[in-house]
């Protein structure tokens, strides 16, 4: 019998099966798809109409229902480029071991792995409460009590403490992101600088970093806009819904965009009249965030590229 | 000639090995700091365990101190004696109420309603991102040509850098709405709209791990199945997709993780309010969200500055234990699965 | 040829390398001459890459490898715990399958080796960069570029930049790896008059999976074949009158 000339009704119905099953999925396409366009034109709309020059150069003025964001903004750059310093080096320094000196089967480097992804999963709030137990509870106020009795300097919420728990936070981000570029530095070139004499450090130094410094990059620049969208793990180790003037010590407290379009949204005395400048804050932390990871993404599919042809 | 050149002189390459040893050094920081945050998150809950006998746990902190973020401003607080007096009949007798009302004159912590909150969020984000982000990855991944593809999978894992306060706002602000217009409800904050937002937030998750998943199903496996007459939706729902359960599982298993741990999304969209009921519509309050709303007004040391770092612990714990299952049974069976499947 | 006699530079001796369990060479013993080529031939994964990548102790990068016996260059065996394998590769040059050259300029490509452990003036580095370019007759056609990128130079020309840049550090013994294997005909020449020019300073070992060019460049030659030094002698005794039934099957291609 010639099945593919006779439609029987059961392969009509398997069809019709086949039918839903790839409609079902272009469905949920385009369900996500238009969730993140909703989002992003949403916030375009409501919120290109509230920036303004003023608005990112000003300081908030009449408890923040008016004015401008600068503080929010500087405070936000300053956290993340703090966090950069701290944490990229030793996300890098970690990849390197993973990927140069360690046995990949031993039990250490996939105990730092297994570390690794824990850190990953790791709720954004418990690092906050990990910065208020151990950064400000044992680390700042034991710096207090042991250079300055009588007073609290570091062992309170401070900028620098926040940093240092976005810098935990992150790190995963960095050691995956730089471990994948070190991978993809070819062997050869490692085995070339080997037998031309160089040492182990001298090749990671001039051969291998410098042909992994994008892959580092990216790293940063994820581990940042990551770090920047990052509220639930400052709200008590730093953040301030208003101050005066502009954080300029390392235990001064900050002004944060995440944490101001949250209090402004959930708990300002008036959140109809602050709407407009909720949108343009949101717009302006979109901007930070999204750009950066937009950033990498493209800077690493690029790189991919280049290694697969 | 240099005839000279004789191999045995070893160098004393003293930076080489003082390198590495730093290097090693830093590299063990991660594990050294997963052990800090368990070890410091559960130590600010000690004075729980030890408030049963006396109210000693006020003296381990000698300055306890109130941190309020509205001022910027930190405070001793001198009315520390008597709140601790009060609290001696322990915070044990009503841990696993049913009531969660912190502050007061008569506090009670039960975690219950919490609990609770937190998994019917968690549930309603699965249910809604679950279905969502595998078809989509199945989608990508066998349905549309590679051009589609290399647009809509960077377009998704963007989401993922949605930072989740932003989530949360625009659940405040249209989702909110736009659920009690559509179903009538009486509240605009409420768990399904709680459960939206994180649907979004695990969406880009589970997508990326099935997509990555499916895409290790060896190709021969494909090939086979098309060559023996089924079709492309048969060969991805019957062949594919069953051979990258694990991966499926571990992706649905994040998720979980993300939704239950997630903070800002909660704390904006659900309403808040500690209360026990199955309404989908009913408002909640999650444990990281009551961390989030209650830390900044907390008096450092008391009873209930611990219990919120006994709800971080377990908030840790759960995390931890899914990352112990992930690597320890899904990854070994990936393997088999994939390799099995092949020889 | 004129006949002289050439003072042995390396010398195996039951040298026996394993991978985890599989033994991947068994007990070769043989005598390399001083200022000589000789070619290491046989099928792939005979082992022929392995002894070679062992002389210069490369094959440590490899955790699972173990070795027993000796290699000997002039009077020390390079397995010896008190040898530095750095200052070994320094004196024992290497050229890959794949030209690798560094995503760096061709001078700094040449320039690399000789600053890892030393200052040296531009003037003597200048001058080391043109002599070692010469020396691998690609002077002429880089002299106006040092400074472009290694990478736009075409194979056979980034084949002889790594030729020039091992023979830099002025070492005594340079293993190659197949450097042919990825270049068309016009360039392999080049490579092999290079080969035989390089001669008069160098001890080269050779490792080739093509049987011409074995008899072209090599003085001697050894025939590997499942982890055994089959035979080894003069490259003309080998190609016309070889003693074993598996060298002769090889070299007139009954199998392989």
């Amino acid at each position: 019998m010639d099945a593919t000339n006779i439609t029987s009704p059961i392969q009509q119905n398997k069809k019709l099966i086949g039918f839903f099953a790839v409609a079902s999925t272009i469905f949920a396409v385009v369900v996500v798809l238009g969730l993140l366009l909703t989002m992003l034109g949403n916030f375009v709309i409501e919120g290109v109409p509230g920036l303004s020059w003023d608005f990112i150069t000003q300081a908030p003025r009449n408890n923040n229902q008016e004015g401008g964001i600068f503080p929010a903004i500087y405070g936000t750059t300053l956290l993340v480029l703090t966090m950069t310093m701290l944490g990229v080096p030793i996300g890098t320094i970690t990849a390197i071991y993973l990927n140069e000196y360690a046995n990949p089967n031993s039990f250490f480097s996939r105990l730092i792995l297994f570390a690794v992804n824990s850190l990953a999963g790791v709720p954004s709030i418990v690092f906050g409460l990990f910065g208020v137990g151990f950064f400000i509870q044992f680390f700042g106020a034991g710096l207090d009590s042991l250079f300055n009795p009588s007073k609290v300097i570091w062992g309170q919420p401070a900028i620098i403490w926040a940093s240092a728990t976005l810098a935990v936070l992150t790190l995963p981000v960095v050691i995956i992101s730089v471990n994948e570029a070190l991978r993809s530095v070819p062997v050869s070139l490692r085995e070339a600088s080997l037998a031309l004499g160089a040492t182990k450090f001298q090749t990671i130094w001039k051969i291998v970093l410098p042909n992994s410094l994008t892959g580092i990059l990216t790293g940063s620049i994820l581990a940042i806009g990551r770090g920047a969208g990052e509220v639930a793990p400052i709200i008590f180790v730093g953040a301030v819904y208003s101050m005066p003037g502009l954080p300029n010590k390392l235990n001064d407290q900050f002004m944060h965009l995440g944490y101001h379009l949250f209090v402004l949204s959930t708990q300002s005395p008036n959140v109809e009249k602050t709407i407009p400048i909720q949108f343009a804050t949101t717009l302006v932390l979109l901007l930070l965030t999204f750009v950066l990871s937009l950033t990498a993404i493209i800077i690493r599919s690029r790189l991919t590229k280049q290694l697969q042809g | 000639m240099n005839k000279t050149s004789l191999l045995v002189k070893k160098e004393n390459r003293w930076f080489e090995t003082t390198i590495e040893f730093v290097i090693k050094s830093v590299a063990s920081l991660s594990i050294i700091l997963i052990f800090l945050i368990f070890l410091f998150v559960f130590r600010e809950s000690f004075s729980l365990f030890q408030s049963k006998n006396s109210t000693v746990s006020t003296q381990v902190y000698s300055a306890p101190k109130v941190y309020n973020p509205e001022s910027g401003t930190l405070k001793v607080k001198e009315a520390l004696k008597k709140e601790s007096s009060k609290t001696s009949i322990t915070v044990w007798d009503t841990f696993f109420d049913s009531v969660w009302q912190p502050v007061g004159d008569n506090p009670k912590y039960g975690v219950l309603p919490l609990l609770i909150g937190t998994l019917k969020v968690t549930l309603i984000a699965l249910l809604i991102g679950a279905p969502l982000g595998i078809l989509a990855a199945i989608c990508t991944s066998f349905f549309i040509s590679a051009k589609w593809r290399n647009i809509i999978k960077p377009a998704i894992e963007l989401l993922a850098s949605m930072p989740s306060v932003v989530i949360g706002f625009f659940c405040l602000i249209i989702i909110a709405s736009l659920t009690k217009d559509l179903f009538g409800l009486d509240l605009r904050l409420n768990a399904l709209v709680g459960g939206i937002g994180l649907a979004i937030a695990i969406i880009p998750i589970i997508f990326t791990i099935t997509d990555d998943a499916l895409q290790t199903v060896p190709k021969t496996l494909r090939e086979a199945s098309l060559a023996l007459g089924a079709t492309e939706w048969q060969t991805a729902f019957k062949v594919m997709l069953p051979a990258a359960t694990p991966g499926v599982f571990s992706a649905v298993l994040l998720g979980f993780g993300r939704a239950f741990g997630e903070t800002m999304i909660a704390l904006m969209a659900t309403g808040n309010a500690a209360l026990i009921s199955m309404n989908p519509a009913g408002s909640v309050r999650t444990l990281a969200a009551t961390i989030g709303a209650e830390m900044g007004e907390v008096i450092w040391g008391s009873d209930h500055y611990g219990i919120l770092f006994l709800l971080g612990s377990i908030l840790f714990l759960i995390s931890f234990g899914i990352n112990i299952v992930l690597e320890f049974y899904i990854k070994t069976r990936l393997l088999q699965k994939i390799q099995g499947k092949v020889g | 040829m004129a006949k002289q006699i050439n003072q042995i530079k390396v010398k195996a001796s039951d040298f026996c390398v394993y991978y985890g369990a599989k033994q991947a060479l068994k007990d070769i013993s043989m005598d390399i001459l001083e200022k000589q080529v000789t070619a290491l031939i046989g099928p792939s994964g005979c082992g022929k890459s392995t002894f070679l990548r062992s002389i210069n102790r490369m094959n440590d990068l490899i955790p699972s490898a173990k070795f027993q016996g000796k290699i000997i260059i002039d009077e020390t065996d390079v397995f010896n715990p008190s040898v530095d394998v750095v200052q070994l590769r320094r004196q024992v040059g290497m050229v890959f399958q794949k030209s690798t050259p560094f995503p760096k300029s061709i001078y700094d490509n040449i320039a690399y080796g000789l600053q890892l452990n030393q200052r040296i003036s531009r003037s003597d580095l200048d001058d080391i960069v043109e002599q070692s370019l010469k020396g691998a007759a690609l002077w002429e056609e880089v002299k106006n570029r040092l400074n472009d990128s290694a990478l736009g130079l075409s194979g056979g020309q980034q084949q002889r930049l790594c030729i020039a840049r091992a023979i830099a550090v002025n070492p005594e013994i340079v293993l190659m790896d197949e450097p042919c294997s990825a270049l068309d005909p016009i360039s392999t020449a080049k490579v092999e008059e290079l080969i035989t020019e390089l001669k008069s300073k160098y001890t080269i070992i050779l490792v080739t999976h093509n049987m011409q060019q074995a008899a072209r460049v090599s003085d001697y030659t050894a025939f590997f074949y499942m982890g055994n030094l089959i035979e080894f002698d003069k490259t003309r005794t080998i190609f016309t009158e070889p003693n074993k039934k598996e060298t002769e099957d090889y070299i007139t291609g009954r199998f392989g």
